[in-house]
């Protein structure tokens, strides 16, 4: 009875993504514990965050294929809407609105568009399967770039940064010729001033500084100079978990959230950075690998978008974290603390198991 | 037909798909690769830049400022020492409108125009020093007050600090200096020193006096706290501390309350006197008047008082007994005496007819007046030295000759440093042939020799000079470096090292001819010698010589003391010792202006005398120096 209880619990879930995301979640932990201070609260906060998220990608793991493609339009309407909403009456948090106030609840409305985005187009891409035409590509790039618009307005660079390379992935992997890719590359060099004047000051700012920390350290410099430190003086082998002292004498700013991986490179050091990417790495390889054996196009598509959306949380967040790339709000995948990002991370992997699961299904 | 096309391109779609999924998953690999670099060049490479970096960040090396050693006198008496006190500091490279901050403070704490200025000027002089006081010495409402609205004042703080202080006031100002803020000239020294890692955080340093030459006994080696701060700057905890080591204190040979009693002495008179004890060159007492407040220095002067002291024509701020140079006038008459017995030139018992003046035999005739028209008539070397007879010490310093006269006299210390433990000595000057080669480029004439006899001339000394010189003869020619510190006291150990207790030399010289010239001595504060009524009634045997030192030449006019400008008035002198029969004190005294050595100078020496010696309080000083009515018959005027 148990057994078979059990049996039905796991039918859908991945074995190899469980573990991975385990041990990730774990290590987040331990992590957080550290970056908080030691602060109990704070973890079992994020506990709580998890089991939700599981929750989330459980449910993720066991929705059919068909019923997924299905919603993906109606999905990305809502979602397009609730943007529009937001830009209308939404709630202003740090100088950003972002947010929705739903009257029972507050949404980020942009965090639903990272999935609905790439659902949409892998739908749309599916449907136009057999002709695929230049026309298809154009409209793939309206629907991504309407909702990425509207997020970059609240202003929220991160998410838009991270919803429009959701639906490049798609439109890339559905085949997008390299010549259009060329052109695209060309003109958006060419349009980089004009996209600079479009910029809010303080997202200027934050590409000024990573250009040169030093001119402003304590201003918007001040993120990366003492995230850098915390990095370089974690060494090869890191300072040991609680005993990074940039972390724990308050230097390092947002240290539990987009900070967190400053906090744990000065503690576990080089190497601890080397086992995050190589455990980062199997479950993209993992991603792919589905994506790879998916049974449809639109399987295909959603797959490989979602994994390469895992891919860019994970590039950005720590390219930022070692002044590489510029500061933007991008959280480290499943060790940041947060329980939104966590749910959207845990809902793309369920979609993945969910892909992988039932594809003999499909094929059948 | 058409099935077969689908497939084909099914299985293309499929491949292309997984083509793409192979160019993706190579631009992962890549951009993971790109990360390690970075992560290998910060965390590998760079991991001992970014250690410092951190340590840096965490870690403040708080210096911990050394308590200044003391400075007593030989009875225990403090001259300086140091005080606990809050001060309002700013720092202004942390203030955007500091005419704004300061007004905004001063309805917190009172900052009078004084303090404004002193600010500017500290701010003018721009040293790399964190923050610059507005105020010092806050109570503790001020503080209080402060304390309260501290959040509104970014760059404004208040700082317990360790104030010198000089009790005294202008006792002894001119020995033992003060200290003053460090200006970029010290940072410079320090650097060549070596020593300026001593003096991190730390705004002071001797500037004058024995607070400049002792600086390095008194000064302490500057301790530390590695203290481990937050990002807000708040320290968590201390992790290591070097506690800082106290400067040494020292003990003078000076005696306060005598050094005191001479200041008295002088009254409204400028001028200095230089005490010794002729047993040990330890110097009892070392005036220079006027004196001035060097409390005024501490916390950095304000322009004002600045003016006032720098530019008054008194020169206050002139150590005289070291910096100013006078003729040694007749003082210098008892040395002559002495290097013509040693020399053989004189014996006691001879005997010149003084008819008024002195006729250079061989020198075309040139005549060299007495003081006194009339002349002394028949005056053997006691006579000489009681009546001060110039006209026999003409005829004398002819017969010695210059070159002897030199030789012999050099030995007393005359135009040469004493080597005293301050700075600023200057040498005098005792003329030669050679000298005046060099500077004039000019033979020595006879007649330059005559009026060296009567210690006129070239002849240039200091009251320090006059003072060593009249110790060694008190105390039969054996020579002590003068010296203002006796003893210096470890700070951790309180062991004393005591300065210099052997004699440097020995001069050979006769005993009898030494007491030819102390009974002279004697006797010229005896009725009927030149000092004779300021040693009216003296309880000890007190030696001592009389002297007037012309300002501006006369060009054969008669001097008139009374129709002169106060500042061309001739300059008193006075060697004395006391008592003869054992020396105990030694001192030479010039009063500027003062007219005659008899009159202004000698009583100042009895004063003196009559403390050290017998502890008997001078009168309270009057307002005024009211000029002692002198018996014509005493005065002297060479």
């Amino acid at each position: 009875m148990i057994n078979r209880l059990l049996a039905y619990l796991v039918k859908h879930i991945d074995r190899y993504l469980m573990g991975l995301v385990t041990v990730l979640l774990i290590m987040g932990l331990i992590t957080l514990f550290s970056a908080s201070g030691e602060s109990f609260e704070r973890v079992t906060g994020q506990i709580i965050n998890i089991c939700a998220a599981l929750t989330v990608m459980w449910i993720a793991a066991n929705v059919p294929l068909h019923f997924l493609s299905r919603i993906a339009l109606p999905l990305y309407v809502v979602g397009l809407l609730l943007l529009v909403g937001v830009a209308v009456a939404g709630e202003v948090v740090n100088g950003a609105r972002r947010w929705l106030n739903l009257g029972f609840t507050r949404i980020q409305p942009s965090e639903l568009m990272k999935i609905a985005v790439p659902l949409l187009l892998a739908w749309y891409f599916d449907r136009y399967e057999a002709i695929l035409k230049m026309r298809d590509f154009a409209v793939g790039a309206v629907l991504v770039i309407l909702p990425v618009l509207l997020i970059a307005r609240q202003p929220d660079l991160g998410t838009a940064l991270l919803v429009s390379a959701a639906g490049f992935y798609v439109l890339f992997l559905a085949g997008l010729s390299w010549k259009i890719l060329v052109t695209l590359g060309i003109l958006g060099g060419a349009s980089l001033p004009f996209l600079w004047s479009m910029l809010h000051e303080y997202q200027r700012q934050r590409v000024l500084t990573l250009l040169d920390p030093s001119q402003d350290p304590l201003g918007s410099g001040y993120h990366t100079i003492q995230s850098t430190i915390a990095l370089g003086s974690g060494g090869f082998l890191g300072k040991g978990w609680l005993n990074g002292t940039q972390a724990h004498l308050d230097f390092l700013p947002e240290r539990t959230t987009d900070f967190i991986f400053a906090v744990y490179a000065e503690e576990f050091g080089m190497i601890g950075n080397l086992v995050l990417m190589v455990l980062f790495l199997l479950v993209i390889g993992r991603g792919l690998v589905i994506a790879a054996n998916a049974p449809t196009l639109f399987t295909r598509l959603l797959a490989g978008a979602i994994t390469l959306t895992f891919f860019t949380y994970a590039f950005v967040n720590m390219g930022m974290v070692s002044g590489i790339l510029p500061v933007v709000g991008v959280p480290l995948p499943l060790i940041s603390y947060g329980g939104t990002s966590l749910v959207t991370i845990l809902f793309g992997v369920g979609l993945l198991m969910s892909i992988h699961t039932h594809r003999r299904l499909v094929q059948t | 037909m058409n099935r077969g096309v689908e497939l084909r391109d099914h299985q293309r779609e499929l491949y292309y798909f997984q083509l793409r999924l192979a160019i993706v998953g190579g631009a992962v690999l890549f951009a993971f690769f790109v990360l390690l670099m970075r992560f290998f060049y910060v965390q590998v490479i760079q991991h001992d830049y970014y250690h410092t970096l951190a340590e840096q960040n965490r870690i403040f090396i708080v210096p911990v400022v050394p308590n200044r050693g003391l400075i007593l006198d030989r009875n225990g008496v403090v001259l300086a020492h140091n005080f606990a006190a809050y001060t309002l500091e700013i720092t202004p490279t942390l203030i955007g409108d500091l005419e704004k901050t300061i007004n905004d403070l001063s309805g917190l704490v009172e900052i009078t125009p004084k303090d404004r200025k002193r600010f500017q000027k500290l701010l003018e002089e721009g040293h790399d020093f964190a923050s610059i006081p507005i105020r010092t010495r806050l109570n503790d409402e001020e503080v209080a007050r402060f304390a309260v609205s501290n959040y509104r004042y970014p760059g404004v703080e208040i700082n317990a600090r360790l104030f010198r202080h000089y009790p005294n006031g202008e006792i002894a100002s001119h020995v033992v200096g003060y200290i003053g803020r460090i200006s970029d000239k010290d940072v410079d020294h320090l650097r060549d020193q070596g020593t300026a890692a001593n003096y991190s955080a730390s705004d002071y340093i001797g500037k004058v006096g024995l607070e400049q030459r002792y600086e390095n006994e008194l000064r302490g080696v500057t301790g530390y706290e590695h203290v481990e701060t937050d990002a807000n700057g708040k320290s968590v905890r201390t992790l290591r501390s070097i506690l800082p080591v106290s400067g040494n204190n020292l003990m003078l040979a000076l005696d306060a309350k005598l050094q005191h009693v001479a200041e008295q002495a002088f009254g409204e008179h400028r001028g200095s006197l230089v005490a010794i004890e002729p047993s040990t060159g330890g110097v009892l007492a070392l005036v220079s008047r006027p004196g001035f407040d060097p409390n005024l220095f501490v916390e950095g002067i304000d322009p004002q008082n600045w003016d006032a002291l720098n530019n008054s024509p008194d020169h206050p701020l002139n150590n005289r007994a070291l910096q100013g140079v006078y003729p040694p006038g007749s003082t210098f008459k008892p040395f002559m005496a002495l290097a013509g017995l040693e020399l053989g030139k004189r014996k006691p018992g001879f005997t010149i007819s003084d008819p008024g003046y002195f006729v250079l035999t061989g020198g075309g005739g040139h005549i060299y007046r007495d003081w006194k028209a009339g002349g002394h008539g028949l005056v053997d070397l006691h006579k000489a030295i009681v009546q001060s007879c110039d006209t026999y010490f003409y005829g004398l310093a002819q017969d010695l000759g210059i070159d002897a006269i030199h030789q012999f006299i050099k030995r007393f210390g005359f135009g040469q440093m004493t080597g005293i433990d301050i700075e600023g000595e200057v040498d005098g000057l005792l003329p030669s042939q050679e000298w005046k080669q060099r500077r004039f480029q000019q033979k020595w004439f006879v007649g330059d020799t005559i009026s060296i006899g009567v210690g006129q001339g070239y002849t240039l000394t200091t009251p320090l000079q006059l003072a060593f010189a009249t110790a060694i003869l008190a105390n039969d020619g054996r020579v002590f470096r003068p010296h203002l510190v006796k003893q210096i006291q470890d700070s951790q150990t309180d062991a004393l090292t005591i300065i210099e207790p052997q004699p440097r030399a020995v001069l050979p010289l006769s005993v009898e001819n030494i007491k030819q010239v102390r009974d002279a001595m004697i006797d010229v504060t005896r009725p009927g010698g030149t000092a004779g009524w300021a040693g009216m009634n003296a309880k000890y045997l007190f030696a001592g010589k009389t002297g007037t030192a012309q300002v501006i030449g006369m060009k054969g006019q008669k001097y008139d003391e009374k129709n002169i400008n106060e500042r061309h008035r001739d300059h008193a002198l006075f060697i004395a010792y006391a008592p003869a029969d054992d020396p105990k004190i030694a001192l030479a005294i010039l009063v500027e202006n003062g007219g005659h050595g008899g009159s202004t100078a000698a009583p100042i020496a009895r004063q003196v005398l009559d403390y050290y010696l017998l502890g008997k309080e001078p009168p309270p000083p009057k307002p005024a120096v009211a000029k002692p009515a002198v018996p014509q018959e005493e005065q002297e005027n060479d």
